[in-house]
């Protein structure tokens, strides 16, 4: 079914990778299962930060899922041959991340078993009612263009005619899923540090960097790891787009810090002062927003440098530090500073639990299990087709 | 493990069952809902509090305990899981946007009683996923326990801070359940219902039925010959971040 | 037939497996006689129909609660003109006043566990309550 018969054959490297990843799910599973039964008072989260690392990584990931958009537009839109290898690769990128952000959903609910209401009682009003739309919407989208123009290829044939449209809705979807995450958090009348009009396109700026970095350092561990050689014209193409987009990022950061600090609107204020110097003593994210800033410096040094950036060992510690500065931005601090201080003006922090960490690292297991096995299909094809 | 295998077999039949579900359940309403419901037509319930009388009683907290017993809201040590309908909280932390550097004496440092505003406007209500959280046609923002999903979404929508959620199963902390009332279970949302339970027995809120200091008032805000109404008359009054549009229906005397 | 002995205890595993459901009921001492939930010997008819209320009583609650918490109504009017308060723990359990004795027989039996009892109070299992 779906060629899952390629992901059965492998190394012993393969197989013990996946083995890996098998055990921390496993160990996040168990986690989980005591969760449920004690509830989320296992989680380091707190009546004033309510949501917490598993929201966050949601967050996170859905901007990895909509950067597919960053290989799919310009290969399908503008017929940019480089990027053809490696749309495959976005595409099951995609379909991971969503999966992923949609069980950091799950894993935060306090009535798992009532997931269905959101479909039995069906609420437009709700921007999650939208977010699990798109999301959905988005992952079907995915998963039938992967598998097509992947089952095409391996036919040796065209993909199908029908499924052009879908490529083309895809586009707009992508942008859609992420404009709808940061909605999620826009319109809370009393959250002054979300109520802002550039959170949409923020999420899409840091998305569109942090996830063709990725897919750089993927398309590069793969050149390392198998037969499969991305090209090196793709990768610097990724490159320029996550410059592009790191840069906006950035700007928009600082637009962000301008309207607060200038205007003065204590409201406003305090959140980045919690975030970047600590708030009545507690600064716990301190180190990481300031880790956040200089990496995101330092990586664009390189960026903008082309000598530098063309590189490939550069390229990939610098894929890696913007990652990791997105990361810390969007998976820690956007969540987590928006919540404190609270409406009420309690500064309460938050550090995560054991077991919230646990199952955290199990759905990212799941995640990179789903990525390994889904490109082990698409490359298998490829060396199958090749070999003919 | 309470991960039942009832709550299995909902999770994985639900999905099967889709959205057919709810058309087998509303099927079976075997009675349309056609009695009129016990509030009037028209009926806009409200709250006046009057903070200097709550300060003349000193440390009362006769309305704050009389609404957790009957409510069975767990009494929880730990701030951050804790859970309450209506509180104490600082005059500058409840009015944020009136801070001033010289606050008279009689309000420097000194508790209001909050609780949830049954604003007209509710973002909470707004941003639910599954109608859990509702505004009723005579105001109060109610609760569906059974329905909510656990997701706080309200809780991040409320500028008061006036949802808790059950961090765990709230019984253990409950020392002495009022068995006519419902506890929660872990996994939900609550707050204040300004007690639809008692005003449909054409009793007032608990709250208001145990201040001796009749510093808690409660009526129709659509009746001009209410007392909340004439207390609006006769006094200036605020409500709590009126800047957002929310519209609360709690107002405090100044 | 090198294979033979293992093909044997294989399939002497595989019978004890498959069997266990018989092995299991001997060992716990289940019998297949149906629940026999002890009935209120104060009251002789119930809101509906016995039938009605055997198979659908579930359905009944859920219309009840719907009432009560989402559209206001707390009086629910039966086919035959009688009008009862919608109340599991108020009007339920006044008659079925044993839950351990008449609810839980059934619901072990039958191995669901309605998740009713973990909000919805039983009076009689809070010790010095007046109701």
């Amino acid at each position: 079914m779906f060629m899952f018969e390629k992901a059965v054959v492998g190394s012993r490297r393969y197989w013990a990778w996946v083995l890996g990843l098998l055990v921390i799910m496993g160990l996040a599973f168990l986690a989980y299962l005591r969760q449920l039964s004690v509830g989320l008072v296992m989680t380091g989260l707190s009546r004033d930060v309510t949501w917490g690392l598993y929201i966050a990584q949601f967050t996170f990931l859905v901007g990895v899922a909509a950067s597919a958009v960053m290989v799919v537009l310009p290969y399908y839109l503008h017929d940019f041959k480089a990027f053809g290898r490696i749309t495959i690769l976005g595409e099951f990128l995609a379909i991971s991340a969503v999966t992923m952000s949609m069980l950091f959903i799950f894993v935060d609910m306090g009535q798992p078993m009532r997931v269905f209401n959101v479909i039995l009682y069906a609420t437009p009003s709700s921007m999650m009612f939208w977010d699990m739309v798109s999301l959905g919407g988005y992952l079907g989208l995915n998963a039938i263009i992967a598998l097509v123009t992947l089952g095409a290829e391996r036919k040796r044939m065209a993909p199908p005619r029908w499924v052009r449209p879908l490529i083309i809705l895809s586009i707009p979807w992508a942008v859609s899923i992420h404009t709808i995450t940061a909605f999620l958090y826009n319109g809370l009348p009393g959250r002054s540090f979300w109520l802002t009009a550039i959170l949409a396109p923020r999420f899409l700026a840091s998305a569109f960097a942090a996830g063709p970095a990725l897919l750089i350092l993927l398309c590069l561990g793969l050149r390392r790891l198998t037969s499969f050689d991305a090209g090196r014209e793709p990768v610097r193409k990724l490159a320029v787009i996550v410059t592009y987009a790191m840069l906006l990022n950035v700007f928009f950061i600082l637009l962000e810090l301008f309207t607060a600090l200038y205007s003065q609107i204590p409201e406003h204020v305090e959140h980045f002062e919690y975030l970047y110097l600590g708030l009545h003593g507690q600064a716990p994210l301190v180190p990481w927003m300031w880790t956040s800033s200089v990496l995101a410096v330092a990586s664009l040094v390189v960026l903008l440098v082309p000598p530098l950036r063309r590189r490939e060992s550069w390229l990939a510690v610098t894929c890696a530090m913007v990652f990791a500065s997105l990361w810390i931005d969007k998976g820690l601090g956007l969540i987590v500073g928006g919540f404190v201080p609270s409406p009420l003006g309690a500064v309460t922090s938050y550090v995560p639990s054991v077991p919230e960490v646990l199952i955290v690292l199990g759905i990212w297991a799941l995640g990179f299990l789903m990525v390994t096995v889904f490109y082990k299909i698409a490359l298998s094809v490829r060396e199958e087709v090749a070999a003919s | 493990m309470s991960f039942s295998r009832r709550a299995f077999l909902g999770a994985a039949g639900l999905s099967a069952l889709g959205l057919t579900g709810k058309a087998a359940i509303d099927a079976f309403a075997l009675q349309p809902p056609h009695e009129p419901a016990s509030t009037p037509a028209g009926t806009r319930w409200a709250m006046v509090i009057d903070p200097k009388k709550c300060l003349e009683a000193g440390d009362c907290t006769a309305c704050l305990d009389a609404c957790h017993r009957t409510h069975n809201v767990p009494a929880i040590d730990n701030r951050a899981h804790e859970v309450k309908w209506i509180w104490k909280e600082s005059f500058e932390h409840a009015f944020p946007s009136l801070q001033t550097d010289y606050p008279p004496d009689a309000l420097r440092d000194k508790p209001v009683m909050v609780l949830c505003n049954h604003c007209d406007n509710p973002p909470c209500v707004r941003v639910c996923p599954t109608q859990a959280t509702w505004k009723r046609s005579d105001g109060i923002v109610m609760m569906d326990w059974h329905r909510c999903i656990g997701c706080r979404y309200c809780v991040a929508a409320c500028p008061y801070g006036s949802r808790s959620f059950n961090w765990s199963d709230p019984r253990p902390s409950i020392a002495q359940i009022t068995p006519d009332f419902p506890t929660r279970s872990k996994g939900v949302v609550e707050k204040c219902t300004f007690c639809e339970e008692r005003i449909a027995r054409d009793e007032p809120p608990a709250c208001v039925a145990a201040c001796h200091a009749k510093a808690l008032v409660f009526g129709n805000l659509n009746d001009p010959e209410s007392d909340v109404r004439s207390l609006l008359r006769s006094h200036f009054t605020l409500r709590r971040k009126p800047e957002l549009g929310t519209r609360p229906a709690i107002y405090y005397i100044v | 037939m090198r294979d033979r002995h293992a093909i044997i205890a294989a399939l002497i595993v595989f019978f004890v497996v498959l069997t266990f459901p018989i092995w299991y009921a001997r060992a716990a001492g289940t019998t297949s006689r149906g629940p026999e939930p002890k009935l209120p010997e104060t009251e002789k008819t119930c809101v509906m129909p016995v039938e009605y209320m055997r198979a659908s009583h579930m359905k009944l609650l859920l219309t009840w609660r719907d009432d009560v918490v989402r559209r206001n109504v707390r009086t629910w009017i039966a086919p035959d003109g009688k009008s009862y308060k919608a109340s599991l723990s108020g009007t339920c359990l006044r008659c079925h006043a044993n839950k351990a004795e008449f609810c839980d027989r059934c619901h072990t039996y039958a191995g669901v566990t309605p998740y009713c009892w973990e909000c919805h109070v039983d009076p009689a299992s809070i010790k010095g309550s007046g109701t």
